[in-house]
């Protein structure tokens, strides 16, 4: 009698098993199978096409009927086992039946893993495993105007959402990390992905927090922790599997996160082996199909008495299955040192490449757009060959590439014909750019910029046209200009201009579109891009906290010792008894160890340690007071003199003024830090000018100055020019502020701004067009709309960041 | 299967998503202070969290590529070695971390 294998699970790992096992040693054992599907094995992988409806169960099936009777399988369709007797040797369904074996797989595969929220069994609450599940998707597609949401934007729940939006369902993606797939992809490659499918009408939104799953008794809608109430009739969650062990583990089988197995997937038990993603080897569980095969592979040959075969672990790739998405990944490709990559975008076109090389190996790839090389990466990564610096050229354009020439981006440029359109957006060629050059005697970009119009739209030739005015004037070329920083070649003014004309509303979208030459850019443009996100889209964009310095993430200023100050606000400088009693308890209390005046009138609490700084708020908030922002590249204060209050000299209310314009200007960001003064006469106490903005009180109205300095450069204010009441005071110094923040490079002063673009232009900008201060104003206080909320109050009441303030502990093992 | 042993030094910290991506979470472990960091790759490091140079908070920083860059004179420390970059020179204490199941096990060194 032939001995009697007997497969638990009947998925396309144990399958491939069977069919090694069958092509090696035909005959060699009696098969039984137990299949909780009531189904013969077919591609779990192809779900997907069969949920949009581009493929039918049928097409998707690997063996059909007839394989099992040809190969003689007795197959239990529908009978989940739900015990394994080892000391009998059989095992044994829900329904009853029992088999006895001789060797045994455990091919159990996984579970989806359903977040615990409220509501998460509700009808309507499901997985996306197998075809029971894409059968009730379809159900639900079926009714007119469902709508669906998915949880998770990873591979299952991207694949998920795109077959329901074919189907035509409303349907939204929550992902709780800020891009999707993070796993396989990188920051750039996921906002790529975002975009395209926005662009097929997916509601995406990233950093989402699932509540609660809302309905009676079936789904009605799903609650997110901001209190977003999204509709839905269906939710699927796709949040991840768990190798499912719970059979392997009753039985008394080793088992870590999976089932533990050895290189020829032998259990602990001898008589026992596992395959599938129910399996865990050397640390690894593994849910994608090309390792699951070659553990097929590798069991089948054993049972067939072939030994000497082993699994190992190697890399993976991935691809989502969504029609018209290209999109690669594989090997390793987070960052590390020792660790160099190389980034080719096209903007245009919408591609991203990456390439991740240690000690010139090539470890990992991501491609985005256009993937027809990423076999070819992936070969090179399972080789493992070093890659030689001229084959390191050309790397990134694949195989084609492979071998050529490298050329230097001059060398390139003077090879192009006259005719080579340079400038997509103008039309300028490079002949009339190198005519204009010579003839019009250009010396540098922004001469070809104002005689040609080429690179002054879109700004992404830059790079060429530097080289042609590098290889026209040869020596004389003076270079290039400033960059923002060396991950682009853009200066600050062209990343802002662009973010405007193009519209990029994130961090990973303005590297893409800009061509950063990084995947995530470093220390010095992230916050830069972060500020200009903020003073570009008020109420659109969400501030980026890691693109924030330690100082603007918590709102104090970190000391030497890495303790933090406080400063309350004291509008206009003024304080009372009662703020003062409150400071003096919060000062004992926390046992703070320096109460210094600052040089703008404000108290600052030196000395405070990180995880008092949310009860430090706390206290201070219920005495009414709020973040003094001496940490901000903001308003910071608005000093002033006791003017017509009390001097005898005062010729206005300037404290008054100071208030209103704090009030008013509080809570902004802006490229550096602003300080204003009021002085209520020409005396000027308050020391009005050597400001940012500054303002001196005289008989007749408001002398109103700009761009004085007294750091490490000391200039006087220049007169932007004199009004007569409070109110056009008031709008005159919003609308400047707002242009500032508008047209300033990140760290660049108000004083460094106006001396770039002149100060008769701000002059022009602010006094001279009327319709244009009222814009700046009221685009400013919309901004503020936005602004005015203390974080000082979101952080010590509302929970904000509390990750921030309190440290993880363990305490010494016992 | 042999179980190795040094499994047992590993200590579960805290789950991944308890520490921000290009971020950083402070831990005290046994009294002393170390920085656990997370890359916008979800790789999760673990340093002593004192510059070399003044002593400087390292979990304050920024975090870009796998570095931090000290809030306090912004040297910048690869998070793989603990080594300081660039013209600066010093290290700081690495400690070994695994991932499992979401939650990050430390162990720590001397």
């Amino acid at each position: 009698m032939k001995p009697r294998l007997v497969v638990i699970g009947n998925g396309m790992a144990p399958g491939r098993a069977l069919e090694t096992l069958f092509e090696t040693a035909p005959d060699a054992y009696e098969v039984i199978i137990f299949n909780a599907e009531p189904r013969v094995n077919y591609n779990r992988i192809m779900l997907s096409p069969v949920l949009s409806g581009e493929s039918t169960f049928d097409d998707i099936i690997i063996h059909g009927d007839d394989w099992y009777e040809q190969n003689n399988i007795t197959l239990h369709r529908g009978a989940r086992v739900t015990k394994i007797d080892r000391e009998a040797r059989t095992v044994t369904s829900a329904a009853g039946i029992t088999e006895a074996y001789d060797k045994l797989i455990i091919a159990t595969g996984s579970n989806p893993f359903i977040i615990p929220c409220p509501g998460h069994k509700l009808e309507g609450v499901l997985a996306y495993r197998d075809l029971d599940d894409v059968d009730k998707m379809i159900e639900f597609s079926n009714k007119e105007n469902s709508s669906a949401v998915v949880i998770g934007g990873g591979l299952l729940g991207l694949e998920a959402a795109a077959g329901l939006k074919m189907q035509g369902m409303d349907v939204t993606v929550l992902h709780l990390m800020p891009t999707l797939m993070e796993r396989q992809l990188d920051p750039s490659a996921g906002y790529l992905l975002e975009k395209e499918l926005s662009s097929r009408g997916i509601n995406i939104i990233t950093k989402a927090n699932t509540k609660e799953i809302v309905g009676e008794d079936r789904v009605e809608g799903v609650l997110l922790d901001d209190g977003t109430l999204l509709k839905a009739d269906m939710v699927v969650m796709a949040v991840g599997i768990r190798p499912s062990i719970e059979l392997a583990k009753d039985a008394g089988l080793d088992v870590g996160r999976g089932i533990l197995v050895s290189s020829t997937m032998q259990t602990s038990d001898p008589d026992i082996y596992s395959v599938g993603e129910c399996v865990e080897f050397e640390g690894n569980v593994y849910g994608l199909v090309a390792p699951l095969y070659e553990q097929a592979r590798i069991l089948g040959l054993e049972l067939a008495g072939e030994t000497g075969n082993s699994f190992a672990h190697s890399e993976t790739s991935t691809k989502l299955k969504v029609t018209g998405v290209d999109l690669f990944s594989a090997g390793d490709f987070a960052e590390g040192e020792n660790r160099e990559e190389i980034v080719f975008r096209d903007a245009s076109r919408g591609i991203y490449k990456r390439l991740v090389l240690e000690e010139d190996r090539l470890i990992g790839a991501v491609l985005y757009g256009e993937t027809a090389d990423g076999a070819w990466f992936f070969q090179k990564i399972k080789e493992g060959e070093v890659v030689s610096p001229k084959e390191r050229e050309n790397l990134i354009f694949g195989q084609n590439f492979a071998g050529a020439e490298p050329l230097d981006p001059t060398a390139a440029v003077a090879a192009l014909p006259d005719d080579a359109e340079i400038c997509g957006c103008n039309g300028v060629s490079k002949g009339k750019i190198v005519s204009a050059i010579e003839k019009e005697g250009l010396k540098d970009l922004a001469g070809v910029r104002s005689c040609t119009k080429a690179s002054a739209s879109c700004g992404t030739c830059t790079g060429l046209v530097e080289s042609l005015l590098a290889c026209t004037l040869g020596d004389e070329f003076g270079g290039t200009k400033e960059t923002v920083c060396g991950c682009t070649d853009l200066g600050p003014g062209d990343v802002r201009r662009l973010i405007v004309a193009k519209e990029l509303k994130s961090i990973p979208a303005v590297m893409q579109e800009l061509g950063w030459k990084t995947s995530n850019g470093c220390a010095k443009c992230r916050p830069a891009l972060n500020y200009y996100l903020v003073a570009t889209w008020p109420g659109e964009y969400v501030d980026d906290q890691q693109s924030r310095f330690i100082n603007e993430r918590v709102h104090a200023n970190i000391q030497k010792d890495g303790t933090y100050s406080v400063v309350p606000r004291a509008w206009g400088g003024l304080t009372n008894s009662k703020e003062l009693r409150a400071i003096a308890d919060v000062v004992d209390k926390f046992e703070i160890p320096t109460v210094k005046y600052t040089g703008g009138q404000r108290i600052d609490l030196l000395g405070v340690k990180k995880d008092d700084l949310p009860a430090v708020w706390k206290d201070l908030n219920d005495a009414g007071m709020v973040s003094g922002h001496a940490y901000a590249k903001g308003l910071r204060t608005v000093k002033t003199c006791v003017g017509t209050d009390w001097c005898r000299f005062g010729t206005q209310d300037s404290t008054g003024l100071g208030v209103k314009l704090e009030r008013m200007m509080w809570g902004s960001w802006s490229p550096a830090k602003v300080k204003l003064a009021v002085s209520g006469c020409p005396r000027n106490c308050a020391e009005s000018t050597c400001k940012d903005i500054g303002v001196i009180c005289v008989d007749s109205g408001y002398e109103l100055h700009f761009g004085g300095a007294a750091g490490m450069h000391i200039q006087g204010t220049q007169v932007l020019c004199k009004v007569e009441t409070e109110e056009e005071a008031l709008e005159y110094c919003g609308a400047l502020l707002q242009a500032y923040r508008e047209q300033g490079w990140y760290l660049e002063r108000i004083y460094k701004w106006a001396d770039r673009v002149g100060y008769d232009t701000v002059r022009a900008m602010i006094v001279d067009d009327a319709e244009g201060r009222k814009a700046f104003y009221e685009r400013f206080l919309y901004s503020q709309k936005f602004a005015q909320d203390d974080p000082w109050e979101e952080r010590a009441s509302k929970g904000v960041d509390a990750h921030e303030f309190s440290p993880l502990t363990l305490e010494p093992a016992e | 299967m042999t179980i190795d042993t040094a499994v047992l030094d590993w200590r579960d910290l805290c789950a991944i998503d308890d520490i921000p991506v290009q971020g950083s979470r402070r831990a005290i472990i046994n009294g002393r202070e170390i920085g656990i960091f997370r890359t916008s790759s979800s790789e999760i490091y673990a340093i002593d969290n004192a510059c070399p140079h003044k002593q400087g908070p390292l979990t304050e920083g920024i975090v870009h590529d796998c570095s931090v860059t000290c809030p306090l004179h912004n040297w910048v420390f690869d998070l793989k070695t603990g080594v300081a970059q660039g013209q600066d020179e010093g290290s700081v204490t690495t400690h070994p971390i695994q991932i499992r199941d979401d939650r990050v096990y430390i162990q720590l060194k001397g």
